[in-house]
Parts: structure tokens; sequence; C-alpha cells
């Protein structure tokens, strides 16, 4: 049987083509990818000079900005350092940080 | 099985004459099957279009090469298209015409039949006086001249295959079926 | 209820009765007036369904795996240079499982520019991961496409349901409709159990590396096994409704037959009145029509065969360098199985008509010959 398409709460180990679903389908394991790991900078958002425009959440490929508050606001758990925010930010409010300082 | 070829003009409703024809023969209790020549049609050139009408399911899937009756919807075609090609010895020739049918010498094998579709269709004001649509009158004098399909059978194919002017295209049938003299 | 009607537009309401709830379709000449019967009913209300114009097949076949992804009952139809332009996204509807039905009609491969008859559109499509039907009558087409849904929907894998031009697409003919209520209960609404979903968001179709590709062909080869059970039993799910039988195979007069003509499509149908009339003249002959080339039917063909001294396989298609495409796949179905000859034509490309005529005459010539054939060109002018 293949496994019921649910979310869990911990991994799903696959064994088999038994277990797979018919079709390469998801099957929640980006909850415990966690892909922020990769990340070598970090950008961060100075809300002083934000004027949430909301390009960043827009541009933000992956997609780890998200709007919490009425605010950009970056989920790092998510986060690759693409610094794609950095760049397309017209106010220049977002600052990188190097991982491990 | 009785297979029937009918030759128009492009744009002259000799593809539409088939259905309504095996539609006739449909409402009479038949199966039938009725396709154009498979060409692309042009407006004025001669065209071709083909019914077959049988009393069990038409499984043969080819164009109609010895027909057992021709229908011709414009007369000046005989002049231009060999109308009798591959016409079974003894079949009929159904020619929309004001001439007499002694007017058109096709040798001793076959009967022909004349209908003036024309006129009737201008009677019933089926189409423009340039541009008749003959079919249902056509069909009428199918009708009489095989005996495949009753009067009755025809009027409920015009009900079911013309969707405007369903009474004149009845009057037209009758018409033609009246027109035809029985031998 | 019985009607006169196109092939084509037994397409369309094949379609109607199956309820779709997505139409994405291009016009191309022969398919046209399939989809253009279905924009009209849609537009009258006679039908709850979007349709949605796209600028090519390619798009179209791209709007119904987005509307099969979200669980919505997708239907679409094209032809020969139509069809060869979704042939991406034929893959990916295949192996994304998505149970969408659609109509081709057969026409030739261009240049030269034709519009006829021919198979060699849908057969380049064979190993797409699509489920393949010829059909061979309008009450054929019609059918097929209520009980392809049934079917797909079970084993999620699409249908592609080919019927030849003109021959077909543009005949009229009698054709028995079902009524909606009869259809309804025969096919429920489609419930998949993954789809896309908004209130449950997960990606379809993302990178799928070694570890797990191979797995997801596996499992489409599993359900290609699984849906020669599947047809049967909901054929005669719908012979029970309807008293009309179909199956994979069509084989007419064969238990008794010393040799069998294998054919395809609507020569199939003109190979059963050419068997009768060679029957009268004294010939054991039989006819047995591939209606399902993908999953193949190996068993029941090689069952309908039976004892059976020799094969005369009729192709109207062609794979250049070798042979006619229902031939090759006959003689892999026979290899280690049945050791008969089996002699291949080619016969109607193009749209050229294939006659009785011509298919006595490729009967005699197989009743002659006892050696085994590659191909003979059936009519050609040389």
């Amino acid at each position: 049987m293949a496994i019921k398409f649910q979310k869990s709460d911990k991994p799903i180990k696959i064994e088999g083509a038994h277990d797979m679903p018919p079709m390469p389908a998801a099957l929640g394991s980006m909850l415990f990818n966690k892909t922020g790991s990769w990340r070598n900078v970090r950008p961060v958002i100075d809300y002083d000079k934000c004027i949430k425009c909301f390009i960043c959440w827009k541009f933000c490929p992956e997609p780890a900005i998200k709007i919490v508050d009425e605010k950009p606001v970056i989920d790092y758990d998510y986060c690759k350092g693409c610094l794609m925010c950095v760049e397309e930010c017209p106010k220049d409010a977002i600052n990188e940080e190097l991982e491990g300082k | 099985m009785i297979e029937i070829r009918m030759h128009g003009r492009g744009g002259q409703g000799a593809v539409k004459a088939s259905f309504v024809l095996a539609e006739a023969a449909f409402q009479g209790g038949k199966y039938v099957q009725a396709f154009p020549r498979f060409g692309v049609e042009r407006r004025g050139a001669p065209v071709e279009a083909f019914t077959r009408i049988d009393d069990k399911p038409v499984q043969i899937r080819s164009q109609i090469y010895y027909p057992d009756g021709v229908i011709v919807l414009d007369p000046t075609l005989t002049e231009v298209v060999d109308v009798t090609k591959g016409l079974k010895k003894g079949g009929w020739i159904l020619i929309n015409s004001n001439k007499n049918p002694e007017e058109y010498d096709f040798g001793d094998e076959y009967n022909v039949y004349i209908v003036d579709a024309t006129d009737i269709a201008v009677q019933n004001k089926l189409g423009s006086r340039s541009a008749p649509i003959v079919n249902t009158a056509i069909v009428g004098a199918f009708a009489k001249i095989t005996g495949l399909v009753e009067i009755d059978a025809v009027y409920k194919g015009i009900e079911n295959s013309i969707p405007r002017f369903q009474e004149e295209n009845k009057k037209a049938a009758k018409q033609a079926y009246d027109s035809i003299k029985s031998e | 209820m019985k009607k006169t009607m196109m092939g084509n537009y037994a397409a369309s309401w094949g379609a109607q009765l199956s309820r779709v709830q997505v139409i994405a379709a291009y016009p191309i000449t022969p398919q046209t007036l399939i989809v253009e019967k279905l924009s009209d009913i849609v537009a009258d209300g006679e039908l709850k369904a979007k349709f949605i114009k796209v600028e090519s097949e390619h798009s179209a076949m791209a709007a119904c795996i987005g509307a099969s992804s979200t669980g919505a009952r997708a239907y679409t139809a094209t032809s020969a240079q139509g069809l060869a332009l979704m042939h991406e996204m034929l893959h990916w509807a295949g192996l994304a499982r998505l149970p969408i039905v659609m109509a081709n009609v057969n026409r030739a491969m261009a240049p030269g520019w034709s519009i006829w008859a021919d198979q060699n559109d849908s057969l380049s499509q064979r190993d797409t991961g699509w489920m393949s039907i010829f059909s061979s009558s309008a009450q054929d087409i019609l059918d097929s496409t209520i009980i392809s849904y049934k079917v797909s929907e079970k084993v999620l894998l699409p249908t592609l349901i080919s019927f030849d031009a003109f021959f077909l697409s543009h005949t009229v003919e009698v054709v028995d409709m079902p009524e909606q209520e009869l259809v309804d209960k025969f096919l429920p609404p489609y419930k998949p159990e993954y789809k896309m979903d908004v209130n449950d968001p997960r990606s379809f179709g993302a990178l799928t590396d070694e570890q797990y590709y191979y797995e997801f062909r596996y499992k489409m080869q599993e359900a290609m096994d699984q849906a020669i059970d599947v047809i049967k039993e909901t054929c005669r799910e719908y012979e029970e409704i309807t008293g009309r039988h179909y199956d994979l195979i069509h084989a007419y007069r064969c238990e008794d037959a010393d040799m069998i003509m294998v054919t395809s499509g609507t020569i199939a149908e003109t190979t059963n009145v050419t068997v009768d009339t060679l029957r009268e003249e004294g010939h054991k002959v039989g006819n047995l029509q591939i209606r399902y080339i993908r999953p193949y039917p190996k068993k029941d063909i090689l069952a309908a065969i039976g004892g059976a001294k020799k094969l005369a396989v009729i192709d109207r298609n062609i794979s250049p360098g070798y042979s006619g495409i229902f031939s090759q796949e006959l003689k892999s179905a026979l290899y280690n199985e049945i050791d008969i000859p089996v002699r291949s034509y080619i016969a109607g490309l193009g749209g050229r008509d294939v006659k009785i005529e011509d298919i006595k005459d490729i009967a005699y010539n197989a009743l002659e010959h006892d050696e085994p054939n590659d191909l003979i060109w059936k009519g050609v002018k040389k």
C-alpha cells in the first residue's frame, strides 16, 4: 500500500515502490528538510528603513519571506541566503551578515 | 444495402443532402451512413457525397464506387462530371432539372428521373432565387423513386436535421414526391 | 436514444455525458467540430464546465494537466501536428498519473500537407504512458469516452482515443446515446486521493533523483498491467447497463479460422464485411481487431489466434526503416509463444481509401504465400 497522502509529524521513510504515491508528489518532506542550513550569508531586514513595499516577499524564490503583522519576516529555517531580497530592496533596507560570526 | 452518390457543387448543400437523406431513412427504421468525399471543398467546384442505407449497422468504411443510385443536384454537372461512373446496371439517376428525361441520354441501362427541385425550392422560398436550397425536395423525390422510406419518415428527418423553415421544407419534399410519376 | 451523428460529435457528446469539468483545446482539421460543439454546449449552459481557449496544443495539454492535478475531470481533442506539439506534455500527464481523456482524429503527418486518415500521429505517442484506443465506429467513440474516464480514474493513467479522419470524424451514422442518469450511475464524480489543494499545499513533479525515479516507472508499468483487468471489468459493467460489448480486442469469426487478418481502426470494420464474403467463397478466415495498443492485450491476442495457421496484418501506419507498427507489436507478442508465419501489409496511408477489394487482394496474397515477410506495400504506385 502506498503511503496515505497526509502530513506526518516525523519524516516518512520510503522503502520502495510499494509505499510511494503513484506520482512524484511531496509527502511533506520539506517539514523536516530545513534548507536554512545551506545558508552562509544571512539577509537581515532593517525595519527602520523598511517601507513595507513587500517587493522582497514577492521576489523570494523559496518563498521564505512571510508577512507577519503587516511586516515582511524572513523564515531562517528555509532561507538559503541567495540574497535576491537584498538585490531587489528599493530602500537598501536588507543587510548581509556572514553566518557563524 | 443501398448505396447512393450525390453530385453537387461546393456550397450547394450536397453533403447536407446526404445527411438529410440518411436521417429520413433512419426515421424509417433503417441503419445509415452518410459522408462527403473527403476533399477540400471549394465553392462552385464539383463535390460528391455518399449515403448507405441498410437493415443492419453499416460496417463498410470506404467511399462508394458502385452506387445503386445517383442524385445530381445541379443539371449543369452532367456535362462536366461522369455522373454514371460505376453506377450499377439497372440503377437510377435522379436529376434536378426542368428538362424532360428524354433529353438525357445515359444509355438503356439506367432509369432516369427528373425533379424540378429548383423551382419547388423557389416556390417555397427556400434559399434565394440565385442559390435555392434543393435538399429536401430531392429527398422527397428519392422517397418516391425508391420506396425505401415513407414520406412521413422524410418529414421526421426534416424535423430532426433542418433547424429552420421546417414546414416549407416539408411542403417542398411533398411537392417533389408527388411530382414523380410512378411507372 | 438512437440518433444520427458524426463521429466527431459522438466524441463531444461522450465528453458531455461524462460531465467533464475542464475543456482546453486548440482547433485543427479534422478535429475542429469536436471542440466547436463542446464550446456550444458549455456556452448554452448544458454542461457545467470551464472551456479554456489556448494558443497551442502544448498549452491545451498543459491546461488539462493543471486542471486534472486539482481533481477536475479534464478533456481535450486534437489531431496530427497538434498531437505532436503536445508530445512533451503527454509524458508529463502520464508520469503525473493524471486521468485525462483525449480524442485524437488520426490524420497524416505533414509534409506534404494532408488532412486525411493515417495512424502515425497517435502511434508516435505510444511510449508516453497513455492508454491508447483505436475506435472503429461513432458508437465506439462515444462509449469509449465514458468508459475511459472510469478506467483512467481507477488506474491513474490518461487515455488517448484515436479514430480515422473523415472515415469516422465526418461520417454520419446511427448512435445510441445513453441517458445521462445511466451514465451518472456508471461514472461517479472524480474524487482523487492525490490532488493539488491550496488548503493542503505540497509540491508536485519536483526533482526526483535516481533513488525514486526508477520506482515511479515501475509503478506506471504496474498500473498498465492492472489496467487490463480494470478495462475488462469496466467494459462488463458498461455492457450491463447498455447492452453494448467492448473489450481490448474484438475477434470476428476467429474461432475456426485458418488465417486471421489483424486490423485496427475503420479498416477493421471493412475487414469484418470482407471476412463474410471470403467465407462465402470457402476461405476460413477471421478478423482480429486490436482496440487497445496500450496496455497491449498480449494474452487475449494469443488466445484469439488459437490454432490459426497464418496471420496477415494491415497497418495504416509505418515506422520508416522497419515496418508497420501493429505488425511489430504482434510479432513480439508471438515470439516464444506461437510459431506461425506473419505477413505484413501497409495500406491506406494519407487517407488512401481501403476498399473491400483491397482487403480481399491482401487476403488472397496471404492465403497463397506461406513464407513470413516484414512489409508489402498494398497498391503503391511504383
